[in-house]
């Protein structure tokens, strides 16, 4: 569902496939309802391993991320400090992961390549930047965390389940058409690279002489 | 006091003031986001900024990480020979660590290699990381201490060039780096780059250049110079708050460097984030302590 809220563009789980493909890279966007952590060891043991998820994640978000928790599954867990880890570490895993688990909205840190697009488009997913660094914001829009699988991973690696509340600013940076917002960034910043190189290059000369 | 009240007493001011450089940004690092913040037009941006001070906000008011990344703790240590401490402070560090960890809380990163395992404690096989200098004669101890996230320090990079790519081919590590892996590091960066003669001399220097001041500059003019360029070159690639775009990339270039050999040029680069977690607090010979990096800090609880 999606909802504006104070000015803001809000999406509430389960998204529908509409939902998703409303979205354009660029779109800054706040998201209410169930979201899972899942990094590195996650996404080898789904999609190298082959295990399944244990926990239903069609139609929610899936965030890179390794929080800080604090309690026991006894006494409740407290989210301390959360925010984004870089994506680009499961753009081998993406494609494969959002084909199995249906998943249509990945909040993560920096950019993903083709194959995340790829599965963008063909599935009806997009990724997000959360600013990351930010990670008390964050732990506030954690409403709750209503549990946690394969603790064994250790605590930045397990899967907690969280209820989160207007979490954002998400920016859209991949969306269902295939726009991928910093494979645009990158190509200017590639440029603007090489005329600051040949710049420093002439200039060195001089410090040097 | 004995010898072991004195390792408790600074074992237990070390684990409070990581705790501390965990939740509060050094002031260098705010001031130079508080100018950045300033000077910047975009939209997004700002936005971007706006985000970074709220946090800094509520993690103060609420002794949180502010970053849940709370790396892997590293320490320079600039010890007197005649502080009293001295043979202790590796185990002092290391305990400081693990109480830190417990106490703030800090997230447990250190993985041990080939066994595969978080220890939980950010203690393990060589960690926490000591960067050791003996002071002669004197009888006091500087700690830097810095919390290495694993964002900014993955698009580290070291190799030795020859002499005929010159400092150009420093510049072109740098750039290629911050343009790529670096995006993903939480820019605006600290750029800390080293140069030398063979990898690990240039690695090394590029971490001690991340523990200068944001805002200084190397005392060679020269070295000096090629920070300014550098940091006016990155500026002007315009990869702004999380690389997204803006007027501002880094928050600095500082470069470090001891000779080369007189056939190879060791270049290395490190990124700080924007929540670069660094400290620096000096102990007199009493275990008296003063910080330069954290105002809010007071020794002793
Ligand atoms: S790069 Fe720095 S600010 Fe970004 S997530 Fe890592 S530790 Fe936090």
């Amino acid at each position: 569902m999606t909802e504006l809220i104070n000015g803001r563009t809000v999406l509430t789980t389960p998204f529908s496939d509409a939902d998703i493909r409303a979205l354009h890279a660029g779109d800054v966007i706040f998201i209410n309802g169930d979201v899972i952590t899942g990094r590195d060891d996650v996404h080898i043991r789904v999609t190298g391993e082959g295990m399944d998820l244990p926990v239903e994640i069609r139609g929610k978000a899936l965030m890179h991320a390794g929080p800080i928790v604090t309690g026991s599954a006894g006494s409740g867990y407290e989210m301390i400090s959360i925010g984004p880890t870089t994506s680009m570490r499961m753009e081998r895993f993406e494609y494969d992961f959002i084909k199995k688990t249906g998943v249509r909205l990945i909040i993560g840190k920096g950019c993903m390549g083709a194959r995340t697009a790829e599965a963008c488009s063909e599935f009806g997913a997009v990724h997000c930047v959360l600013p990351a660094g930010n990670a008390v914001v964050a732990a506030l829009c954690a409403e709750k965390i209503t549990g946690v699988e394969w603790l064994d991973l250790g605590m930045p690696e397990a899967l907690w389940n969280i209820r989160v509340k207007e979490l954002g600013p998400l920016i859209v940076s991949i969306d269902t058409n295939g726009k991928n917002l910093f494979d645009e960034k990158k190509k200017d910043y590639a440029v603007r690279k090489e005329d600051q190189l040949q710049k420093i290059s002439k200039q060195m000369g001089s410090i040097l002489e | 006091m004995t010898t072991e009240e004195k390792k408790e007493k600074l074992t237990d001011i070390m684990a409070s003031f990581i705790g501390h450089t965990a939740i509060h940004l050094p002031d260098d690092v705010v001031s130079k986001l508080e100018a950045l913040r300033a000077a910047e037009d975009d939209p997004a941006a700002l936005s971007i900024y706006d985000m970074m001070f709220k946090n800094m906000r509520l993690a103060a008011d609420l002794g949180r990480p502010s970053c849940q990344d709370t790396g892997l703790v590293q320490f320079r240590i600039e010890c007197g020979s005649r502080f009293p401490l001295i043979h202790q402070l590796s185990e002092i560090l290391h305990d400081a660590v693990m109480k830190a960890t417990a106490e703030t809380p800090l997230r447990p990163n250190a993985v041990e290699i080939f066994d595969e395992y978080n220890t939980g404690s950010n203690t393990g096989t060589g960690a926490p990381a000591l960067f050791w200098d003996i002071i002669p004669d004197s009888d006091s101890c500087g700690i830097y201490t810095y919390l290495a996230g694993g964002g900014c320090s993955l698009p580290g990079q070291a190799m030795v060039l020859m002499p005929g790519d010159g400092y150009e081919g420093a510049a072109r590590i740098v750039l290629d780096r911050i343009t790529s892996y670096g995006l993903n590091a939480c820019p605006p960066l600290l750029v800390g780059v080293g140069i030398a003669g063979s990898i690990e001399t240039a690695a090394l220097h590029s971490k001690l250049a991340l523990l200068r001041p944001v805002g200084s500059h190397n005392p060679n003019e020269k070295a000096a110079a090629m920070e300014r360029l550098l940091e006016d070159s990155i500026n002007a690639i315009g990869i702004g708050p999380q690389g997204l775009g803006g007027s501002s990339s880094v928050l600095g270039v500082n470069i470090e460097y001891s000779v080369r050999h007189t056939a190879t040029i060791g270049v290395a680069v490190s990124f700080g984030c924007w929540t670069h977690r660094r400290g620096h607090i000096v102990f007199d010979s009493n275990l008296d302590c003063t910080t330069d990096t954290h105002h809010g800090f007071t020794c002793g609880r």
